[in-house]
């Protein structure tokens, strides 16, 4: 007795283009806006070296000159025009903010990755034992969101600088960025994972697994894992835009990214010197590309916990 | 004959989806009679429960009444105003849901709701609607209840709950009670006491029941007719002994077959092949026809209509209609 | 060889259900702790269908659990085949484990949505190393056919099929590893009963074909009147009556054993009349003393409030009610 009809498979892009998801997704105006300013910024982002008019960090290219140049206006001395004019030094504004940017996106990234590896696997173990293990991690947790998580990534980076020689500090500032964002972002990955898997471990297909003895370890990472990523995702997501935001904030602050390698933050804190000087494309362009990025992003994440979420729909 | 107390015809609901709209009560007609226990049996996604939301106007969007009428005692009550339809839900119509917790608020006591529903309805004092529903708790079966009532539900076990529900469900003396699986989250031993307290109460107030379950046992205990619905249309209706022990339908033959019994010890049941289609997926003609050993080439084409059988019987199949097509039998 | 392949002696389980630790220090609490199931005894012949039947709260599902090594037994010992199951010793369990199998109550809860049904199927046979390559996906098509359904849903995943047809997954998954036991806990209960039909005829075809021997644990008393040679009956974690499935029904010989059966809706319509059940079923955490049952028992004595009834010799099985044995003898028990 055969009823399950043999028709042909469609193929995976059909199937993922026909699924709820993705219906929700074409259905939803500002969630497809949202994409496409991320995507364009991402992209550009990526591509900077090959988009990018000018090499911001290449001194041979800069001309003082062209210094304070206004946004479509020709240099008074030299004649040359940028679209959003260029600041002190003469760089491209526009270029910066690509390569600003890139830089803004890569500690992003890095920190979400970071903080979600870390409180995943976390959550996983304080989920799936219980017990002591469990107690012990989330009291570690909630002291750590008695921290505003700014202020704990300080403290992260300053600990860390004091324990790197002056030598190597400019090279290892991003990474000690990366570390310090992502660290203090892990706890709501770690709660959100565990709540979901004490869920999903009492789920019958994981005792279908411990009945034949499955490995704990391949219980976690092959069924439950793949069952909690949703809510992962969504969180991931909104955790960028602050991973971003935690980025600019402390560069803005001035201990992030040296100016050498200017993010976004660090472009907004020189910015902000020429602003009551007449200069305010140096601040006004760089800000509303972060303001874009991390609203756009949110914006996203904000709709994935909607359409994910199947009582909301 | 009387007018019957509700009267069902032709009702439609459907729910829209971005792939169409599906059609999950497909032209059900039926009649319950004053103070007859009609029983409502389906597997599930057939519509039973569908039909009792339809029929309080409760259905859950997009779910809506799509076509038909309703009628209560000679009132049209499908296109009635919301607040029209909120008085007679409670006061005409009372209702039992599977899970007793959802159907009591746990913030309040037994007796704050009990008087509520009294006093929203009828023009009783305070004292009065307490000394009702002391009473109407006794009646159900609740031990000490001029104490217990003020007791929160979640001091009442499950079986218990279900006692106070049916209490609330007909503090108004509604004319009418449907009840929506109202035993199915219960013990066994449990389920025989609900099923004695409704049926008598009910019968003791002159109250029709609309009995909503999956369990023909439960049917056969206490129903006077019963529905089978099959994939949103009516099947078979008629006596509940006619149908329970001679079934007509092919579906209602093979659902009765497949039940396993107490008393005799078939070496193997017998079995409806296949599953019932989804709501996207019924096909032409009548929506049993692939599963059904006896079909017919019309079958596949046209949906056959209630036919009336003897007594009071009837059944939506072709096998049944008199004006038969010489068919490949 | 021996004719009994599970024996059950002694099981006892007891959960902690007291507050934490804190909150008994500030409200003078002692532990509390709730006994799921004590001291149960039973045998599984080989290739029989032996059933527990019970209500909410009489252990059966805790007993399915403890056997195949998802709970731990407080007390007492299973042994599978003549040898002890001991869930510590991993590699002397791995081979145990192979032989027994368990299917689950709700099909939409058993299969991993987000595997594909040939993985949900192949992974007995990847965990046990049984077979490799190409082999594995060709017993997979074979055992999806043996169980209805066809060689080309290995590459569905499961929200395709409907209830009934994720029963049979299940089914087929429990097959893989070729056990020759396997413990059904509520199979139907969550499924429809034309549906129910279905498998009930599949899972006695399978034990014909296969010999297998199944635990099958249920409140449906038809379902297991149907399925099971013997039967054991649970009240609140006790057993109070082993039967022969026939007799049983036939010559109840607990009170509760009679008042179930009694609670069972008539679809005959004989008008057979039945004696009205009365009360519900106690809190396990503070069971009634002696006998359990004895609040709800309308043949009470003053015994039954005191002394827990040992299981006895009938002539139908063995039973655990003081009605059985004529005088209040106070021995020893094991006698």
């Amino acid at each position: 007795m055969s009823n399950v009809t043999d028709k042909p498979q469609p193929t995976a892009f059909a199937r993922a283009w026909d699924s709820d998801i993705a219906y929700s997704f074409r259905k939803s105006p500002l969630a497809v806006v949202a994409a496409t300013v991320s995507l364009l910024i991402i992209l550009a982002a990526v591509f900077a070296p090959w988009i990018a008019p000018h090499d911001p960090f290449n001194p041979a290219t800069l001309n003082l000159m062209d210094g304070f140049t206004p946004p479509m206006e020709p240099n008074q001395f030299t004649g040359n025009t940028y679209w959003l004019g260029t600041d002190n030094q003469g760089r491209d504004v526009f270029s910066t903010i690509l390569y600003g940017a890139r830089i803004s996106l890569f500690v992003g990234f890095m920190a979400v990755l970071l903080a979600m590896v870390l409180g995943i696997t976390l959550g996983l173990i304080a989920g799936y034992r219980g017990g002591w293990i469990d107690s012990l991690l989330m009291r570690v947790a909630d002291v750590q969101l008695t921290f505003p998580s700014i202020l704990l990534a300080l403290l992260i980076f300053g600990v860390a600088r004091g324990f790197i020689p002056p030598a190597y500090r400019d090279a290892m500032a991003i990474w000690v960025l990366i570390v310090a964002i992502g660290l203090s972002d892990w706890v709501q990955y770690a709660r959100v994972v565990r709540g979901a898997t004490m869920v999903e471990k009492n789920k019958e297909y994981v005792q279908a697994a411990r009945v034949i003895g499955a490995h704990p370890a391949k219980i976690l990472l092959r069924h439950i894992l793949p069952n909690v990523m949703g809510p992962v995702l969504v969180i991931a997501t909104i955790g960028l835009a602050l991973a971003i935001i935690a980025e600019a904030t402390l560069s803005f602050l001035g201990v992030g990214v040296p100016p050498t390698q200017p993010s976004l933050g660090t472009l907004i804190r020189i910015g902000q010197g020429f602003l009551f000087s007449g200069e305010w494309w140096i601040l006004l362009f760089p800000s509303i590309t972060l303001l874009a990025l991390a609203l756009s992003v949110n914006l996203l994440g904000d709709w994935l916990r909607d359409a994910l979420n199947p009582r909301l729909r | 004959m009387a007018e019957p107390l509700l009267s069902v015809r032709d009702l439609v609901v459907e729910f829209p989806t971005r792939r169409g709209t599906l059609r999950a009560l497909d032209k059900v007609s039926f009649d319950i009679a004053e103070g007859e226990v009609l029983g409502m049996v389906g597997e599930s996604g057939a519509g039973k429960s569908l039909t009792g939301a339809a029929i309080i106007g409760l259905l859950e969007p997009p779910g809506r009444v799509a076509g038909g009428e309703i009628w209560l005692r000679g009132q049209r009550i499908d296109n009635l105003p919301r607040e029209a339809m909120r008085r007679i839900r409670g006061r005409r119509i009372g209702m039992v849901f599977q899970d007793p917790l959802t159907s009591l608020n746990p913030l309040y006591t037994v007796a704050q709701q009990l008087i509520e529903t009294i006093r929203t309805h009828m023009d009783v004092s305070d004292k009065e609607a307490r000394a009702r529903a002391v009473a109407l708790l006794d009646r159900v079966g609740i031990p000490a209840a001029a104490r217990r009532i003020d007791d929160y539900p979640h001091h009442f076990s499950g079986g218990m709950r279900q006692r106070v529900v049916i209490a609330l469900a007909l503090a108004a003396e509604p004319e009418l009670v449907i009840a929506d699986e109202p035993t199915t989250a219960l013990d066994v031993s449990v389920q025989a006491q609900i099923i004695d307290v409704l049926k008598e109460i009910c019968a003791e107030r002159g109250a029709s029941v609309m009995l909503i379950t999956h369990d023909m046992g439960v049917i056969a205990e206490t129903a006077d007719r019963v529905a089978v619905l099959y994939a949103g249309r009516l099947a078979e209706i008629g006596p509940v002994r006619d149908v329970i022990q001679a079934a007509e339908h092919p579906y209602t033959v093979g659902l009765m077959g497949s039940i396993p019994t107490l008393t005799q010890a078939a070496e193997r049941l017998t079995q409806i092949p296949g599953a019932m289609p989804r709501l996207n997926a019924i096909p032409q003609g009548c929506a049993f026809n692939p599963r059904c050993t006896r079909v017919m080439d019309r079958c596949r084409r046209d949906r056959p209509e209630l036919i009336a059988r003897s007594g009071a019987r009837h059944v939506a199949c072709w096998l049944y209609d008199s004006a038969k097509e010489t068919a490949n039998v | 060889m021996s004719d009994v392949l599970l024996t059950v002696s002694g099981l006892t389980r007891r959960f902690d259900v007291s507050k934490p630790l804190l909150n008994r220090v500030i409200e003078r609490e002692q532990k509390q702790f709730l006994t799921a199931t004590a001291d149960v005894n039973f045998e599984i012949r080989r290739g029989e269908t032996f059933a527990l039947v019970g209500e909410s709260g009489s252990g059966k599902s805790t007993i399915a659990k403890m056997i195949v090594g998802l709970l731990e037994p407080s007390a007492g010992e299973i042994r599978f085949d003549g040898k002890v199951m001991d869930f510590a010793s991993g590699a002397a369990m791995r081979q145990l484990r192979r032989r027994f199998q368990m299917i689950f109550q709700d099909p939409f809860a058993s299969l991993n949505p987000r595997w594909r049904v040939g993985d949900i199927i192949a992974e007995p046979i990847r965990t046990f190393g049984l077979l490799r390559g190409a082999a594995i996906s060709n017993e997979v098509g074979r055992l999806l056919e043996l169980v209805g359904l066809s060689r080309a849903d290995i590459e569905k995943f499961p929200h395709e099929f409907s209830g009934g047809q994720r029963q049979r997954i299940a089914i087929a998954r429990a097959l893989s590893s070729k056990p020759e036991f396997i413990v059904c806990d509520e199979p139907t209960s969550a499924l429809d009963v034309s549906v129910q039909a279905q498998i009930l005829n599949l899972m006695r075809d399978l034990q014909d074909e296969f010999g297998l021997t199944y635990l099958l644990i249920s409140h449906d008393l038809s379902v297991v009147r149907h399925m099971s040679n013997r039967i054991g009956v649970l009240y609140l974690g006790r057993l109070v009556e082993v039967a022969e499935a026939k007799r049983l029904f036939l010559e109840p010989q607990h009170p509760y054993t009679r008042m179930l059966l009694d609670a069972v809706p008539d679809l005959a319509l004989s008008g057979r009349r039945r004696t009205p059940v009365t009360g519900e079923i106690p809190n396990p955490i503070n069971p009634p003393s002696g006998c359990t049952f004895h609040p709800r028992c309308q043949h009470v004595m003053a015994r039954c409030r005191s002394d827990i009834p040992v299981s006895t010799a009938t002539a139908t099985g063995e039973a655990a009610c003081h009605l059985l044995v004529p005088e209040p003898i106070r021995e020893p028990q094991n006698s």
